[in-house]
């Protein structure tokens, strides 16, 4: 086993090289999902503000963007 | 050709039928992708011998290879999705091209990164400036610059449309890559896989590696996807569609 992760004494280059292949593919796959996410949550808070302004009497602290 | 086909196409072409397609494509793409790179590593890394003449170092083409066709393969697809945008401005072309820009970025950078960890070993220099190396820097300046000049104009389809000039432009680039083994004298290796004549390199070698290659293109397809809709999200905002999705996801959440 030990002789797998030695890799005939090039370990530490081919385990960086897949270790940098990863980490770049995972941060490409984790960043747009909580993009969308972001994006609906905004959507969300506009939809919100909206129906405040409809609605009389609620209080102005909702509508900062307004 | 059956009229239906182009009906078809006409409908994906309407951001939310992508937005429902590309979903429900989603994760059998990634599913698929992990599946076919983990039985690549394990023919790359356990069941391929070592190189006669570089030993194990040779075993970072399972993911350097790859990495470098797919930074060109995505370029050669946005351009494509940046012509059709800037012609018939159809706005999930437009999509499609600056949403590929990131993913061929990251296949650039890894291509860059993993070929400088098998120089140091093979060649005994992290980096020279020969022809096959500084164009993919190039291919790599020529996809930040898409994504700086699309995320610069205050509105989206302007910035879409600006960056897609400089999509065509870079494409220039792509050929230079491909072609720089053999146009010029470079420390960097000639195409290993051929499509035509004899590839130069043994069967239990070259199953991981295509099987890698077809890994990489649904991990595309995925991640496309995925930033696809999250732009689609944003970019949809004020449509009955999109407020639809948002409300109904608040709902998921509560329950």
């Amino acid at each position: 086993m030990s002789a797998f992760f030695a890799m005939g004494g090039y370990g530490a280059y081919i385990w960086t090289a897949f270790a940098v292949f990863f980490i770049v593919l995972l941060i490409d796959t984790l960043a747009p999902l909580a993009r969308r996410r972001r994006n609906l949550r905004d959507i969300r808070a506009r939809i919100a503000r909206q129906e405040n302004r409809r609605r009389p009497g609620t209080p102005a602290s909702n509508e900062s963007n307004a | 050709m059956a009229n239906w086909v182009p009906l078809w196409l006409h409908r994906l072409g309407s951001p939310p039928t992508f937005y429902r397609f590309a979903g429900a494509v989603y994760p059998w793409a990634l599913g698929l992708a992990i599946v076919l790179g983990g039985i690549a590593l394990y023919g790359g890394l356990v069941l391929a011998p070592a190189d006669y003449q570089q030993g194990d170092a040779y075993r970072i083409i399972f993911i350097h290879v790859p990495s470098a066709w797919m930074s060109l393969f995505i370029y050669a697809i946005m351009t494509v999705a940046a012509f059709i945008g800037l012609v018939w401005r159809i706005k999930l072309a437009e999509t499609v091209a600056m949403e590929s820009a990131p993913i061929g970025a990251a296949f650039t950078a890894i291509t860059l990164a993993t070929g400088s960890l098998w120089g140091k070993p093979m060649w005994g220099t992290w980096w020279t400036w020969d022809a096959r190396l500084t164009s993919e820097l190039v291919l790599l300046f020529i996809y930040l610059g898409i994504i700086g000049l699309y995320h610069s104009f205050e509105d989206r389809r302007q910035g879409a449309r600006a960056a897609a000039f400089l999509v065509l432009v870079g494409a220039v680039n792509v050929p230079i890559v491909h072609f720089s083994v053999n146009w010029w004298n470079t420390l960097h290796q000639g195409s290993t896989i051929r499509l035509l004549g004899p590839s130069h390199i043994a069967a239990s070698m070259v199953w991981p590696l295509l099987t890698m290659m077809a890994a990489t293109k649904l991990y595309y397809i995925a991640s496309l996807f995925s930033r696809v809709r999250a732009d689609l999200i944003a970019s949809e905002g004020g449509k009955a569609w999109v407020r639809e999705l948002a409300l109904g996801h608040a709902q998921d959440g509560k329950a």
